[in-house]
C-alpha cells in the first residue's frame, strides 16, 4: 500500500499543497481548511509538511459511534462519510496526531482521503517534498 | 471573479471599524494592490496632505489573484502619501500575510484616523478588534511573539513595525511573517504615526470564487510546468537574487562607496558563492531557501550568522536562522557602505528586519554619512563615538542596530539620506531620487535604470520598470525610453494581480492575462497592459496633485556629470534630459511631465484630473 512521504528538507512552505487540497475536497483555496498542514520553525528554516499518517490499527476508525468512519480498500486510507458522521468529535480525541478534525461550519469531521489514490498535494508540490509512494 | 467584494475600514480616531462592499467599477479599472489601492488612496485624501499627519491614510491591498493557487500569489502592497517622497507610496511585500488578509475576506484594509493610544488591528475573518498595543517600544520580533501569545493562534499572520516606525523613522517599514518587508517609501514611518503597532490576521473564509475553475486550474497546472523548467527559474531558486552581486561586479554597475565607484574589490567576499561556502571555522551562512505563500521559485534565503562573530557573541538570540541575503541587502550593506563581512551584512539583514528598517534606503543613508564623514563633516563625536568610515563592519552593525531602535545617531539616519545630506550641507551626496534612495544599480552604467529611477512613481526604484537586458547590451540611452515606459505599464498590471513580478521572466504577460481572465473573466492581454498604463498615470496624477513636477523626476549630479570610473562602462553618464524628453512624449505627457488630455481620456482617468 502506498503513503504519502513528507521530506521536511525539500519543503519551501509555500502552501501549494493546502490550496490544492481545499481546491480539492472543497472548491476553494482555504489553508485553514486543509486536511494537510505545513509547520514553520525558526523563521523558516525548517517547514515540515504533516497529514494523516493512515495508521494501520487506526483509532479514529475504532473510536467511531457511528462507524463512519471505513478503509478504502484500494489505498487503505480510512475514510469519513459524512452521511454517517454525526460531529461527536470522539475521533479528534482518539487520534494521537490530530490530524482529523472538526468543522464547525458543518458539523462534522475532516481528515486526509488520500484524494481516492490520487493525492492533490502530491502534483501540486513543486519540490518533491510531498511523494506519494 | 476572484476579488472578495469587501473591503475593511478601521478610523482610529473614532475607535471604529465597518466594511464595505467593493467598488466593482473601480476593481475593473484597477485591478488590486497599488492600481486599487491608490484609486481608493486618491478617494480618500487630499494628495498634498501631510504624509504623518492623521489625515493621511495607510492601505493594505491584496489583489484578484493573491491567495489562489497561481505561482507566486502571497503579494501585497501597503499603499499611502509616502513621508520619504511626498509622492506616492507604494511598497510590495510577499510572505503569508496578505493571502491570509484575503482569506478573512477582504481585498482591501484601510486604516485613517490615528488611535489615542498605540493599538494593533486584530482580525479573524468579520470579527475585527482595535486592541491595546502593549507591545509598543518592542521590536518587530518581540511584538510578534506577543500577539502570538495573546490571541494564542500559532497560525495567525501579522504585519508589524519596529521601534523605527514608532518614532517617524522616514525610512521604516512594515514587516510582515518575520522577514517579509513592504520596505519602501517609509510606509512603516506612517502606520507609526496612526499608533498602529500591527496587523494581525486570521481567515478561514478562503478565495473560491474564481470565474472558470476548471480552465483555472489548467492554466496553472500548464504554467507551473513552464516556470518549473526555465532555467533562469532553476538559478532564481539555487541562488535567489543574490546571484545578481557577481553580474553586476563583472559588468561594472555594482554601486560602491556611495556609487563614487562601480565595482567592489571585496565583492566575492560577500557574493552569492561565498554565502554557500564554509568558512575556516567550518560556518555556512546560506542555510535553506523560502517561498513566500504560494511561490514555486522561493527565491527567499534563510542565513545563520557566524555564532563567533563579534556582532553576536554572547547574543545567542542571533544565533539561529532567519531571513538571509538578497542582492538589495547585499548591496546596501556590502559595496555601497564598502564591507565585505559576510556575517556584518547578515547581522544588518536580521536587525533591519527586527526594527522594521528598510535595507536598501538605510544602507544607502549610511553611505552618504560615510562620505560626509570623509569630508571631515561628521566625525565621531557627531555620530555617537562610532568613526563612520566606509569599509567599517562595526560601524555598518552598531548603526543598523540604533537606527532600527531610534537612538542616538541612529535617529538621523532613520531621515534618510536625502534629508541627512541637506541638514550637513551636501545635499549633491543624496543618491536618490524624489527622496529615496537608489537599489543597487548604477544610472551611469544603465541607462534605462537611470531613466526608471527619475521617472518611478514612489522615487528612486528598480523593480517598477525592466530595461536590463537592453542596459546589459549597451551603455547608451538609446531606446531606452521605449522598453522602460512598456514595462512599467506591463509591471504595473502584473503587480496589480496579486503576483510577484519575480515570475515575469518565466510566464508570459499572455499568461497573466490567461490566468486573469480564468480568475475574473473578462481580460486579454492588450486589456491588462492598458490597465497597467492607467496605472502609471494614475500614481502620476496623484504626484501632480502633490505637487511634483519634472524637477522631481531628477538624479543627482554625480549620475548625470562624473563619467563611471571603470567597467565596461567606462567613461559614461546618465543622459537624463534627452531620456526624460523621448520619455514624456510616449507616455503622451508634456514636456513639464503633466499629462496631456487625450492621453487621460484614453486612460479613463478625465474625471481624476
Amino acid at each position: 500500500m502506498k503513503a504519502l512521504v513528507m521530506q521536511p528538507d525539500k519543503c519551501t512552505s509555500c502552501l501549494q499543497c493546502e490550496m490544492a487540497c481545499t481546491f480539492e475536497h472543497e472548491g476553494v483555496f482555504n489553508p485553514a481548511r486543509s486536511r494537510i498542514k505545513v509547520f514553520e520553525f525558526e523563521h523558516g528554516a525548517l517547514n515540515v509538511p504533516y497529514a494523516c499518517t493512515q495508521c494501520e490499527e487506526a483509532w479514529c476508525l475504532h473510536a467511531c459511534p457511528t462507524n463512519a468512519i471505513t478503509i478504502n480498500d484500494a489505498t487503505g486510507a480510512k475514510v469519513v462519510n459524512d452521511d454517517k458522521c454525526v460531529g461527536c468529535k470522539v475521533c479528534t480525541i482518539a487520534c494521537p496526531y490530530g490530524t482529523i478534525n472538526y468543522r464547525p461550519e458543518t458539523g462534522k469531521v475532516a481528515k486526509c482521503d488520500l484524494c481516492d489514490g490520487n493525492p492533490a498535494c502530491v502534483e501540486a508540490c513543486p519540490t518533491g517534498a510531498i511523494t506519494y509512494q | 471573479m476572484s476579488w472578495q467584494n469587501k473591503v475593511l475600514f478601521v478610523d482610529l480616531t473614532a475607535n471604529r471599524c465597518w466594511s464595505e462592499p467593493l467598488n466593482q467599477r473601480w476593481a475593473e479599472k484597477y485591478v488590486g494592490t497599488r492600481g486599487l489601492g491608490t484609486r481608493y488612496l486618491m478617494d480618500l485624501i487630499d494628495p498634498s496632505v501631510d504624509p504623518m499627519s492623521p489625515e493621511n491614510v495607510l492601505i493594505f491591498a491584496t489583489g484578484p489573484l493573491t491567495g489562489t493557487s497561481c505561482s507566486t500569489s502571497g503579494r501585497w502592497t501597503a499603499i499611502c502619501k509616502s513621508p520619504l517622497t511626498n509622492s506616492i507610496g507604494s511598497a510590495n511585500s510577499g510572505g503569508k500575510f496578505g493571502a491570509e488578509l484575503k482569506f478573512a475576506g477582504y481585498d482591501l484594509l484601510i486604516v485613517k484616523g490615528r488611535a489615542k493610544q498605540p493599538v494593533y488591528l486584530f482580525i479573524d475573518d468579520d470579527n475585527v478588534e482595535i486592541r491595546p498595543a502593549d507591545m509598543w517600544g518592542q521590536s518587530v520580533w518581540e511584538a510578534d511573539e506577543a500577539i502570538r501569545k495573546e490571541v494564542a493562534d500559532p497560525n495567525i499572520k501579522i504585519a508589524a513595525i519596529g521601534q523605527s516606525g514608532e518614532n517617524g523613522a522616514r525610512i521604516a517599514c512594515i514587516v510582515n511573517d518575520l522577514h517579509r518587508a513592504a520596505g519602501r517609501c517609509g510606509v512603516g514611518a506612517v502606520m507609526g504615526s496612526k499608533q498602529l503597532k500591527a496587523v494581525a490576521v486570521r481567515g478561514s473564509q478562503g478565495v473560491g470564487n474564481v470565474a472558470d475553475p476548471k480552465r483555472f486550474m489548467q492554466l496553472n497546472t500548464e504554467i507551473k510546468a513552464k516556470v518549473a523548467a526555465d532555467k533562469g527559474r532553476q538559478g532564481m531558486t539555487r541562488n535567489g537574487t543574490h546571484a545578481m552581486l557577481s553580474s553586476m561586479q563583472a559588468f561594472g554597475g555594482l554601486p560602491t562607496r556611495n556609487f563614487r565607484e562601480v565595482q567592489f574589490e571585496g565583492a566575492d567576499k560577500i557574493d552569492h558563492v561565498a554565502a554557500r561556502t564554509a568558512t575556516d571555522t567550518g560556518h555556512v551562512n546560506l542555510q535553506t531557501n523560502k517561498a513566500c505563500f504560494g511561490c514555486t521559485i522561493a527565491c527567499g534565503r534563510i542565513a545563520k550568522i557566524d555564532p563567533e562573530h563579534f556582532s553576536v557573541k554572547d547574543r545567542p538570540q542571533y544565533h539561529t536562522a532567519s531571513g538571509g541575503l538578497e542582492y538589495e541587502t547585499a548591496y546596501a550593506f556590502g559595496p555601497v557602505v564598502g564591507v565585505d563581512d559576510i556575517d556584518a551584512l547578515t547581522f544588518a539583514a536580521f536587525v533591519t528586519n527586527e526594527y522594521g528598517l528598510d535595507p536598501i534606503s538605510f544602507g544607502v543613508t549610511l553611505a552618504a554619512a560615510m562620505e560626509l564623514h570623509e569630508l571631515g563633516v561628521l566625525p565621531a563625536e557627531l555620530t555617537d563615538g562610532i568613526e563612520l568610515k566606509f569599509g567599517s563592519a562595526e560601524a555598518l552593525c552598531v548603526m543598523a542596530e540604533k537606527t532600527g531602535k531610534a537612538e542616538g545617531f541612529g535617529v538621523e539616519l532613520g531621515m534618510g539620506a536625502k534629508r541627512l545630506t541637506e541638514k550637513y550641507g551636501h545635499p549633491e551626496l543624496f543618491m536618490g531620487s524624489k527622496g529615496q534612495e537608489f537599489a543597487g544599480y548604477d544610472a551611469r552604467a544603465m541607462q534605462g535604470m537611470g531613466l526608471g529611477y527619475a521617472t518611478s512613481n514612489r522615487g528612486a526604484c528598480h523593480l517598477k520598470h525592466d530595461v536590463f537586458s537592453q542596459d546589459m547590451k549597451d551603455h547608451t540611452s538609446n531606446g531606452k525610453a521605449e522598453p522602460c515606459k512598456r514595462t512599467q505599464d506591463i509591471i504595473s498590471a502584473v503587480d496589480a494581480t496579486g503576483l510577484c513580478l519575480f515570475i515575469n521572466g518565466y510566464q508570459s504577460f499572455e499568461d497573466f492575462a490567461a490566468l486573469m481572465d480564468a480568475a475574473c473573466g473578462g481580460w486579454d492581454a492588450d486589456k491588462l497592459q492598458l490597465t497597467g498604463e492607467r496605472i502609471w498615470n494614475l500614481e502620476k496624477l496623484f504626484n501632480l496633485k502633490a505637487g511634483l513636477t519634472r524637477a522631481d523626476d531628477s538624479l543627482p549630479p554625480r549620475m548625470l556629470n562624473d563619467a563611471v570610473p571603470t567597467g565596461s562602462a567606462k567613461g559614461s553618464v546618465c543622459e537624463l534630459d534627452k531620456l526624460l524628453d523621448e520619455y514624456y512624449e510616449l507616455r503622451g505627457w508634456n514636456p513639464d511631465s503633466t499629462i496631456k488630455a487625450d492621453t487621460l481620456a484614453r486612460l479613463g482617468l478625465t474625471e481624476l484630473a
